[in-house]
């Protein structure tokens, strides 16, 4: 492997890491701070596509469905966590469980009446659909570059809220001690929607963002899911940092596995998440349990 | 007090997980009025929800139709239909097969669209001989080892439709050859098939490349292609997996300097998503969209008229499989009790298909034309019959 082949290859590692960051990061927001383990994560970054295709080729502006879908998303999210998900805090995980398994089941219900069953496509919003020539034969979509600005972007956004402001810190407070934040006279309740809301509001944004690079259809959410689970247990439950180390690990583990050792490349990220975790039990970033 | 905490965890999680299996799986049964005599009860086992959900839906429509073509009756007995869901999923296809031929007693089992679900399907209709005709799943196996008297198939095997693909690549000076598609069962063949052909007559292929099934992720893949430089690229995929890999493989600009060639499901039921990208992609399949025979053109227009869609090559899968039962059920007068001369008579079937002319081998896979196709204004158009009246070689398959 050639130096400039080397590079596209991890352009081709970042860009995927970057794509899972962003999915993974409303997971482990939900996951670390209400302690609801939400399986229709991956179902609300199939609908967020299936958003953008809705509003995009209803409207033509890709902008348009960006915003409206995002929006959409975060109404949803306070909806179901004023109806359903507030009754699951602190109740066993098997509880949790059932419910957003429902919950997959309808929204994938709630897509087949709104969209069917077919596959679409998104088109690029206008100035991002261009490619860069990078070798001889080779050559990169422009949008695929503005994604990885993006997530940047929105980790570092991410990241600043929870950790730098007052907000941040009522919702770190919160999921370090319950009872004492209110007792300090927070309402919690109010934080706990705003943050569930803003964690589905991430995976629909993450299937909004990729729709136009990846395809729009049904199963989409499954493998999403489930990569964005690994990412959360190996950052380390409820850490930012630790989702977006654990993107990138995955992201260049399975773009260099493809590449090096295509037979077993399906399992490289499992393996590596075995070696994380005999390595750290707790992820990465994760805190012992106390 | 541990104890009694465990006690009531366990017994939530038994009925929780069982109310949710009931909900997932639950038939939906679709009882037509009552008939004079007993109705022929047809078992619909297909993907109605999931990733091949549309091609589900497809294959139903199409075989309705041949049944609604006939008045409701085929052989003069009313046909009913027991719709279940495989959700394409293989570990639950063992019980729903169990569920349409015990519980159901459906006369007949329609299913299914994917192949291990399909092959789940094959061992149950061995075990208790129920007649299984299957409308999509190109499982080799199927028939090849795994080849019974009462399991047809009305689609294709995975050798056919690519065996004659490696003459094209051939005939077009295309040498040296990279492969690329999802590392399963149904890719294997696919893939296996073309290079058997294409390797007897003197190519060679530079590269098998891989991915998880169902992954989509082929960036890394692209590059690889990007400095192998072959003369063209053959690949199989199908669903969204093929959209995203057409529109990547043109993001990347490959399809400038590397052709890409495949298998016809490259193309099919996903061309109005590929858009542009697919532009010139040239696969092999036992079906075009602009075939000029009568059959074919009949066929578009009742299916539009009955679904407002578009008929494609599942469809017509869906259809063919009525046309089948049909033939069998007036051979015997609609009496499935006499069944060595119904299969007799649905072995040597001679359909005129809308994809062309339709027989059956030994084994019951069909005999039919691959065509060469080329995507043109939106379409799969024909290019030209790339080998007429492929026969799969049945291995393995011990029926004379």
């Amino acid at each position: 492997m050639d130096l400039a082949t080397f590079g596209v290859q991890l352009l081709n590692a970042l860009q995927y890491g970057m794509v899972l960051f962003l999915v993974a990061s409303g997971l482990t927001l939900v996951f670390g701070i209400l302690g609801v383990i939400n399986l229709a994560h991956g179902a609300f970054y199939m609908l967020g596509a299936y958003l953008a295709y809705g509003i995009a080729s209803a409207t033509g502006s890709f902008w348009l469905a960006l915003i409206g879908g995002v929006a959409i998303a975060f109404v949803a999210g306070l909806l179901l966590e004023n109806v359903f998900i507030k009754r699951l805090y602190g109740r066993d995980h098997l509880a949790q469980v059932l419910l957003s398994f429902g919950l997959i089941l309808v929204l994938d219900e709630v897509r087949q009446l709104l969209f069917g069953k077919d596959v679409h496509s998104v088109a690029p919003p206008q100035g991002f659909a261009g490619t860069i020539q990078l070798t001889d034969n080779l050559s990169y979509p422009v949008y695929r570059l503005a994604i990885c600005a993006f997530c940047l972007a929105m980790a570092a956004a991410i990241f600043y809220v929870v950790q730098r402001t007052k907000i941040g810190m009522i919702v770190r407070a919160g999921a370090e001690n319950r009872e004492m934040t209110r007792a300090l006279g927070i309402s919690f309740d109010t934080v706990n929607r705003y943050v569930f809301a803003v964690g589905i509001a991430l995976a629909a944004l993450g299937g909004i963002v990729v729709s136009p690079v990846s395809t729009v259809f049904p199963g989409m959410g499954d493998s999403m899911l489930i990569l964005s689970f690994v990412v959360v247990v190996l950052g380390g439950i409820g850490s930012i940092t630790g989702a977006a180390i654990g993107a990138l690990l995955i992201g260049l583990t399975d773009t260099f596995g493809k590449v090096f050792f295509p037979s077993v490349s399906s399992i490289l990220i499992y393996v590596l998440m075995a070696a994380v975790l005999l390595w750290r039990p707790n992820g990465i970033l994760g805190r012992r349990e106390v | 007090m541990s104890n009694h905490r465990f006690r009531l965890t366990r017994r939530a999680l038994l009925s929780g997980a069982a109310g949710t299996v009931t909900l997932a799986a639950a038939p939906q049964i679709f009882s037509p009025a009552i008939a004079q005599g007993a109705p022929l009860k047809v078992g619909l086992m297909l993907p109605y929800t999931g990733t091949f959900a549309k091609l589900g839906q497809f294959i139903d429509n199409g075989f309705r139709l041949y049944v609604e073509q006939q008045g409701g009756k085929l052989g003069g007995r009313e046909i009913a239909f027991v719709q279940l869901d495989d959700e394409s999923k293989p570990e639950a296809a063992t019980d729903n097969m169990n569920r349409l031929v015990s519980r159901d007693k459906v006369d007949l089992v329609l299913g299914t669209v994917h192949s291990g679900v399909a092959m789940a399907m094959v061992k149950v209709a061995r075990d208790t001989n129920s007649l299984l005709v299957i409308p999509n799943a190109g499982a080799n196996d199927a028939t090849g080892p795994q080849c019974a008297p009462n399991i047809f198939r009305t689609s294709f095997s995975n050798w056919q439709t690519t065996f004659p693909a490696g003459k094209v690549l051939i005939d077009d000076g295309k040498k040296n050859v990279a492969t690329i598609t999802w590392r399963y069962t149904a890719g294997a063949e696919m893939i296996g098939a073309f290079k058997e052909n294409f390797e007897k007559l003197g190519g060679k292929v530079v590269e098998d490349l891989t991915v998880p099934f169902p992954e989509v992720e082929f960036q890394a893949l692209l590059t690889r292609i990007a400095t192998l430089k072959p003369d063209a690229v053959f690949s199989f995929f199908a669903g969204g997996g093929a959209v995203k890999f057409v529109k990547d493989y043109a993001a990347a600009g490959l399809n400038k300097t590397i052709p890409l060639y495949g298998a016809g499901f490259l193309t099919d039921g996903t061309i109005a998503a590929q858009g542009e990208a697919a532009n010139g992609i040239k696969t092999t399949l036992h079906y075009a969209d602009n075939l000029d025979n009568p059959a074919n053109i009949a066929f578009l227009k009742a299916f539009k008229d009955k679904t407002k869609l578009d008929g494609d090559i599942y469809a017509v899968q869906g259809f063919d499989a009525g046309a089948l039962l049909d033939i069998g059920l007036k051979a015997v007068g609609g009496d499935t009790g006499a069944r060595d001369k119904m299969i007799a008579a649905m072995g040597a079937a001679k359909i005129d298909s809308p994809r062309g002319p339709l027989s059956f081998n030994k084994a019951h896979n069909p005999i039919q034309n691959i065509y060469l196709r080329e995507v043109k204004n939106g379409r799969n158009e024909m290019v030209k019959i790339a080998q007429a009246a492929v026969d799969d070689p049945a291995r393995g398959c011990k029926l004379s």
